[in-house]
Parts: C-alpha cells; structure tokens; sequence
C-alpha cells in the first residue's frame, strides 16, 4: 500500500441529542490522495458526522484532529482557514448574488484583512488577485465558467450543486467533506461531478457521504458503513461489499 | 425575470442624476432659500447622514436596529459636556471626541448585541438605546428632561462655523464625504463580507469568515457615523435633551431606508430628505371641521409609507429603477 498521510484523524466522536446518540463513538481517518467514502440509511447519523468534523456541531465527546492540529470544540470559521471545506447536502449558497460573486466571495475568506483595520474599507474585492484567480479555478473545475453572471438563486439544481462544490474549493481546502454531492443530479451531470472529484481526489483528502452505490465503488478507497450512528463497518469497498453483516444492514436491501 | 431579486447596489444612471442635480440644487439652496429654510435643509442633511449610517446596518448587513439614535445622541451630548460656558471648543478636538465617544459606545454595546439574531436583535438594540436615554433623562447632572444648551459652534480655526452658511456647506461636504466613503466600503473586502452576511451568514462561517467581528466592526462604524451626524446637529440647533436618542428617532431613520431604499446609501439620502418633506407636509395639512388633520401627521406618515411598501417595497431608488431601468441589477463581476 501506498504511503498515506492522515489530514484527518477522529476518535471516538459521539453526538447526543438529549438522550438519542446521532453519533455514537465513531472514529474514522482521511487520508491525502484518497477518497473515503460514508454510507447508511438515512437517519444513520452521516449528516451529524460530517458537521461535527467541519465544526457546525460540538461533540459531546470525542477528538478531532485536523493536519496534527487538536481542532475539537473549534468555530467553523476557524476550522475553515485551517484547510477544511464542506459542502451541504441541502444548497447552501448566496442566492441573492451572481454565481461569480458566490465563489469570490468564498476565495476572499482566505485573503479577508481584519474588520477592523481601516484599509480593508477602502480597498476593492474584485482587485483581490489571488482571489480572482482561485474563483476563476474553481468555476473552470466545475464546468461553470459560461454561467458565471448567473443569478445563483435562478440557477438549475445542478447548476446550483456545482456552485456549492466550486464555492468550497475556491477556498482551497486540503480536506473536503462533501454531503452528497450527487443528490438530484442528472445522469450526465453526475458523470462530470465523478470527473470532477477523480481530478480532485490526488490533492486532496476526501470524504464523500452519497447513496449513489455505483458512484461510490467508482471513486471511493475505503468505504465507512454507519447505521443508528453506529460504524457497523469500515473497510476497502470490495471487502465491504462482501462482508455479510452489512449486506443484511444495509446493502441487501438496495441490490 | 429575476430582477426583483437582486438588492439594488449598483446604481442605476437615473438615481446617479438624481444626486448629481439634487447636489446641485443643495448646493444652491443658500443663496436663494430663506434662513428658516436653509436651517431646515441643513437638518435634512444630518439626518441623510443619520440614515446612511443606519443603512450600513440594515441594509447592508441586515441587521435591523431599533435603537441607533442612541449614538446620534452620544456624540452630541459629549460635544455639550466639552464646551465650556464662555467660549468655543476647537472643531478638532471636539470631532474627534464626539465620534469616539459613539463608536466607544457601539463597541461596547455592540459586542452584547451582535450575538443576535433578528427579532431579538432588534429587541436589544431597542433595550440598550432606552436605557441610555433614561440615564441622561433621570440624571440632572447629565441634563435631565430638559437636555444642555450649547453657547457656542464648535471653532474651525480656517472657517466661522457661526456663519449660517458656512456651517451649511460644512455639513454638506460631510455629507458628501459620508456616501462616497460608504460606497466605497460596499465594494471593499469588507463591505462584500458584510453582504454576505445578510444573504447567508451560516455559510459565511463555514467558508472562514469571522461574522461576529464583521458584525461588530460594522455596529462600530455605523455608530460612529450616527454620532458625526449627532454632533453636527447639537453644533447646529445648539441644545441637546433625551430626545435626540429616543425611541421616535431610531424609527424615523427606519422610515428613511424603507422610503429611500436599503443597501446603497443613496436610498438612505432620499428617504431622509422625502422622510423630512412628508413629514412637514403633514403636520401643515388644513383642519377640517373639527379634525385637525396636521396633528395627526403620524397617522398620514403611516398610511403613506403601508402603501408605499406595498407599491414600491424597495421605495423609492426601487421604483426609479423600474420605471426609468438603468443598470440597476448587478450581474456578475461587472459593475459601475
């Protein structure tokens, strides 16, 4: 096996709300070049995973570590500038605003002055080089450069799930956490988001929570089974697939 | 057609020849208006400046707040307590202080406020500014009811404050200054930050941005404009009392934005100036009979800012905007 560095690294995380546990114990690790891959019926506990690590929910217990940095109990934003982009499930994007300055704005996070400092009141977001030059990165990766003065708000549902990943990479994160990148696409668009995400895959340590069985034995290198919030199993896919405890959980009954 | 929307931020070239002859015309005002008008058109003018600070807030950012003449009143109570009884204290001194002391006061204020959300934001925006006002409305030596009187215009040193007209085209070039300054701050790193914020501020934090000092920065600022504002307006009516930070105040600025528009400045310039205009409109109306129409100017006030968010819920920069088109909508990167 190839060597692997850990980018993110969780142990024993668990979520209670009152006493229902969305997320009870569970460790997982990403590592760079990689795709880690999270399925389980809904309800499983993916969601609440994927916001504990990027910071949108404190764990009631547990470590996360983000590149060899205790980030647990940290702020979202802070989580952010320390290399971790999301994605949500359900679109969260500026849909007031051009699909351009959706991913502008996303790239300014990483250049932002300091509120207070006076000079950052006069200067111009547009005249953020570098900035520009991530957002125009991330709208070529994702294929909407052409719709770029597009209201986001009026923009199709796949247009609309291609801003919301162009948006978290043009912060350039060195670990993604994408919540169902695929839900609701067609199937050629599907296609160029699994296109997409193998060019991204070498750069970055990658977990993907999707339903899409076939896009998952596509992509993924390892594969999390979670059900009830419990990790049932946590293997390469193939061994996954085989394995007969997950086939009665969960598989068996989509195939 | 998705225009609607779009917040108005660009502005569209009929608005942009508004202000251009609205300059124009102010700028001639002295010279052909009687005293009494000149004053009145003066006080329109800090109450422009008033709102637009208020549209840094609201408009911009989204935070709606009930309370922000609170700020007004500051400065202009720290210009009366910095005056001595028998001569004038230097414009450079005292600006300065005025200010600072509003944005002393947002800070602080605003580093509890700012935490939250909507409704209750404007609930303890509303709460912070009633209880300043009862602390100079209890206190005698802070004025009480009656307020401070003010003996003399601050001392420019190159320029007679006194002089009626000096102090007109005073506040008309910090007027102007205001807008240019704030349009700037629109399109700045951090006037986009701050946009973000009012569209989606959960996402703003997941991509890295810190809203609460955003938000605080912005309260700040916006604070300290309100007291510029404050202290040109205790210069000019020399007295302060209560009222300059009352409840009445915080509402009118509110007016101004909904009548003018939100989240370009120039709304904020217009309403102010409209605000003013309907205001003495009403209060003149005719009796009739035994109804004494001009008493109840609220009432007119109320009825005709109802209609006009039904008909124009994005007043008046809105309504010019769509009758008169312009480039108005902002698409993409491209703006003017």
């Amino acid at each position: 096996m190839a060597e692997r560095r850990t980018a993110l690294q969780a142990q024993g995380l668990t979520k209670r709300f009152g006493g229902l546990a969305a997320v009870n114990d569970v460790s997982l690790a990403l590592w760079h070049g990689q795709i880690h891959a999270v399925i389980g019926p809904n309800g499983a506990g993916k969601s609440t995973l994927t916001n504990l690590l990027s910071g949108d929910l404190p764990p009631t217990a547990g470590r996360i570590e983000l590149a060899g940095q205790d980030i647990t109990g940290w702020t979202p934003e802070k989580i952010s500038r320390q290399g971790l982009g999301r994605s949500y499930q359900k679109t969260n994007i500026f849909r007031s605003f051009s699909v351009w300055d959706n991913v502008r704005l996303a790239a300014q996070s990483r250049e932002q002055p300091a509120p207070f400092n006076p000079l950052a009141w006069f200067g111009h977001a547009e005249h953020m080089a570098a900035a520009r030059e991530r957002a125009e990165r991330a709208l070529e990766l994702t294929g909407l450069s052409a719709r770029r003065n597009a209201l986001a708000g009026a923009a199709s549902h796949g247009e609309q799930r291609q801003l919301e990943i162009a948006m978290t990479l043009a912060t350039g994160p060195s670990v993604l956490l994408l919540d169902e990148p695929l839900a609701g696409m067609g199937t050629a668009e599907a296609e160029r988001m699994i296109d997409l995400l193998l060019r991204l895959k070498p750069d970055h340590a990658m977990m993907l929570v999707e339903h899409d069985m076939d896009a998952i034995f596509a992509l993924a290198d390892h594969l999390t089974v979670m059900v009830n919030g419990v990790v049932i199993a946590s293997d390469a896919p193939a061994m996954v697939r085989a394995d007969a405890g997950v086939q009665a959980a969960y598989l068996g009954e989509a195939h | 057609m998705s225009a609607p929307q779009i917040h108005i931020e660009t502005l569209p070239r009929s608005i942009v020849l508004l202000l251009v002859l609205g300059f124009v015309a102010l700028a001639a005002f002295p010279f052909v208006g009687s005293d009494f008008y000149t004053a009145m058109v003066n006080r329109m003018m800090i109450l422009a400046i008033f709102a637009m600070s208020l549209d840094l807030l609201q408009g911009v950012t989204g935070l709606v707040s009930l309370g922000h003449a609170a700020y007004f009143g500051i400065a202009g109570y720290a210009l009366a307590f910095i005056t001595p009884q028998d001569q004038p204290i230097s414009l450079y001194t005292s600006l300065p202080i005025a200010v600072g002391a509003s944005a002393l006061a947002a800070l602080v204020i605003g580093f509890l406020v700012v935490r939250t959300h909507g409704i209750y934001f404007i609930m303890v925006t509303m709460a912070f500014a009633q209880m300043v006002f009862y602390l100079f409305f209890d206190n005698r030596a802070l004025g009480g009811s009656d307020g401070l009187y003010i003996n003399f215009r601050p001392d420019a040193l190159l320029f007679d404050l006194e002089n009626k007209r000096v102090f007109y085209f005073f506040t008309l070039a910090c007027l102007l200054l205001c807008f240019f300054f704030l349009r700037r701050v629109l399109w700045s790193p951090f006037g986009r930050a701050l946009a973000g914020i009012r569209v989606n501020e959960h996402r703003m934090r997941a991509l890295g941005f810190g809203t609460f000092s955003h938000k605080l920065a912005a309260f700040t600022l916006a604070g300290a404009l309100a007291g510029l504002a404050g202290y040109l307006w205790a210069a000019q009516t020399g007295f302060v009392n209560p009222e300059l930070m009352g409840f009445h105040l915080s509402a009118h600025a509110i007016m101004m934005l909904i009548l003018g528009g939100m989240g370009n400045f120039a709304g904020a310039i217009i309403g102010a100036f409209a605000f003013e205009y309907l205001l003495h409109l009403f209060k003149d109306l005719p009796d009739i009979g035994a109804f004494r129409m001009g008493k109840h100017w609220q009432l007119w006030m109320g009825l005709f800012i109802v209609a006009l968010i039904i008909l124009a819920p994005k007043g008046i920069v809105g309504l010019l905007n769509r009758w008169f088109g312009g480039s108005g909508t902002r698409q993409g990167g491209e703006h003017g």
